[in-house]
């Protein structure tokens, strides 16, 4: 019979003969990861399983980057905890000024590769469906669990199969893509699927585009968000893993529950305006927003692509005044990368702060968190409200270029007019 | 097995884990220090009508977004006995199951629930019985029903590393 990817991954990682969308199974992991957050309540549910070891120490990696730096003693005592407990169990530890945000990060060190399963106490885990790998969210009751015996439960998902046709326009990313499949879908739309990104305008997409589209995955309510692994992966994995993998993509005849071909011609950059990331609209209904904050960074779109875009807008011009800005790099190497292209001097010599790699503000855990009453533009996942501070702030996500503009005119604006100068 | 209690009715559809406990919290490992920040984000007045009797009800695609198993935790430290709803967003489903905490959707319960209803819920069975009305849950996969039995993922993690 023939299978989609997602099924054909997590086939390969059951004892079952076959799998079928909604069967229940045991999958084994490759990767298990957890955070700051995530992971001292999973060691504490490990405890409380009877268990003192995990499965397969070099399968196991916990970073810390949500509360990093620590905000307060108590996050401070949650990454001593997180050091201390991966020191014990002899796992890879990734701490301050060592590593960066989560999925970024694993993806950039070699431990993400085409064909595998990665258990992530974070819902964002889906970001790895970039590489072809079946990435996905847990708790950390789950992620326990997955520390102790190397598997997760999981209801084999059916897939939809997303196919962007045709060219992206100008100011147009990785991030307006995803913005439109969430817009199209919803965001309860792919609950119990997978989604499965192809055609020419997903094989167009840089590495970094793809893992702003699969980050989002989870918004629409997925369990992950492939792309079939291709030349372009095979680059961007050379000299960093040498883990085994092989590409693979869903058999012809494979079943889709849902097939939606977004025709890349009539997509302009796009926002998700509050408090939902579904509530998407072209940029240009939004025109005119004023806004306090631009947040550029997290976990979906703080790659160097994200950042040289960000540049391009900012290069010989000024926040406005009645707006601020943060810069997030997604990681240290990032950071250094964005540093030595002189990135870093123009975002500060326009009047933006440049911040160490951190999850921070995206989701309200500090470094620039949103009074009552405030706007911002962030090139983040998740617009919910409170998500990034008080619950009468607003957060409109958008792609780098969009986040920059809004930057220089105080207000949403396309960003196109701001490279042609003209005032907004 | 049985569960009864009377209804805390969460409205509206979408609701995320956010709202429900707040991102600035999560530095909280300790489930009795979650309890006070139980949906801090959205409606805390909601807090004041949970107990060791309360059965949560919600709308449709319940618990979007983030993995923080800290919404669950701290629906459990006030004594939450289930949760009845619409429809749930997947992570919060599997934080219920591994947790414990007994979780059936049921679109027509959930629309007959009212604050304050009796609900009784036969999680073996699926049938959801609203003030005297009785309803159907969708059916529950049977792994998902062992794990319900055990009582969550560490009592069915401890059984399986004592056999």
């Amino acid at each position: 019979m023939p299978h989609t990817l997602a099924e054909k991954i997590l086939l390969a990682h059951t004892e079952a003969d076959d799998v079928r969308p909604g069967d229940v199974v045991m999958v084994r992991c490759d990767v298990v990861m957890a955070n700051d957050v995530s992971g001292p309540v999973a060691f504490r549910a490990m405890e409380k399983m009877g268990a003192s070891r995990v499965f397969d120490p070099s399968k196991v990696v916990m970073v810390a980057d949500h509360f990093m730096p620590a905000k307060d003693a108590r996050s401070a005592e949650l990454q001593k905890r997180l050091k201390d407990w991966s020191d014990a169990q002899g796992v890879m530890f990734y701490g301050q000024g060592r590593g960066g945000i989560e999925h970024t990060l694993l993806c950039e060190e070699g431990w993400i590769v085409p064909g595998s399963v990665i258990a992530g106490g974070d819902s964002h885990t889906c970001t790895y469906g970039a590489l072809g790998a079946f990435g996905t969210g847990l708790g950390s009751t789950d992620i326990a669990a997955c520390l102790v015996f190397g598997e997760f439960w999981q209801a084999v998902p059916s897939t939809i199969q997303i196919e962007f046709v045709g060219e992206k326009q100008p100011f147009v990313t990785g991030k307006d893509l995803i913005l439109a499949v969430i817009g199209e879908l919803g965001v309860g739309g792919a609950t119990n699927a997978a989604l499965e990104f192809v055609g020419e305008g997903a094989e167009a997409l840089s590495i970094d585009e793809r893992l702003a589209v699969s980050n989002m995955a989870v918004e629409a309510g997925a369990e992950t968000g492939l792309f079939p692994a291709d030349e372009k992966v095979g680059e961007y994995l050379a000299g960093r893993t040498d883990r085994p993998w092989t590409a693979d993509r869903s058999d012809p005849g494979a079943e889709f529950v849902r097939e939606l071909r977004i025709d890349l011609g009539g997509v302009p950059p796009l926002v998700a305006l509050p408090h939902l990331p579904g509530n998407v609209v072209p940029v240009a209904d939004a025109a005119g927003t004023k806004i306090d904050q631009v947040y550029m960074g997290n976990c979906s779109n703080g790659t160097m692509t994200d950042l040289r875009q960000a540049a391009e807008i900012l290069r010989g011009r000024r926040v406005h005044p009645d707006c601020r800005m943060i810069v997030v790099p997604a990681t240290q190497r990032i950071y250094r990368e964005a540093m030595k292209e002189g990135l870093l001097d123009v975002f500060v010599e326009a009047g933006a702060m440049v911040s160490t790699p951190t999850c921070g503000a995206c989701f309200g855990g500090g470094m620039g968190v949103l009074g009552a009453g405030e706007r911002a533009v962030a090139t983040t996942n998740r617009n919910f409200r409170g998500r990034m501070g008080s619950p009468e702030a607003e957060v409109f996500l958008a792609n780098a270029w969009v986040a920059a503009a809004a930057a220089v005119a105080g207000e949403i604006v396309d960003p196109a007019e701001v490279l042609a100068g003209v005032s907004a | 097995m049985i569960i009864e209690g009377r209804a805390v009715v969460i409205a509206g559809d979408d609701l995320d884990t956010d709202v429900m406990y707040p991102g600035a919290y999560l530095n909280i490992d300790d489930p009795e220090q979650m309890k006070p920040y139980l949906f801090e984000g959205f409606d805390p007045s909601l807090r004041d009508e949970l107990g060791d009797d309360a059965l949560i009800v919600t709308g449709a695609n319940f618990g979007i977004g983030s993995s923080r198993e800290h919404v669950v935790q701290a629906m459990k430290a006030w004594g939450v006995r289930g949760v009845v709803g619409k429809s749930f967003a997947r992570i919060f489903r599997r934080n219920c199951v591994n947790l414990g905490l007994p979780i059936l959707a049921c679109p027509d319960a959930a629309e007959a629930a009212r604050p304050g209803s009796r609900v009784r819920v036969d999680t073996d069975t699926g049938a959801v019985e609203v003030d005297g009305q009785t309803f159907q849950a969708q059916a529950i996969p049977q792994l998902v029903l062992e794990l319900q039995a055990s009582g969550g993922l560490v009592p069915w993690a401890r059984e399986r590393l004592s056999s």
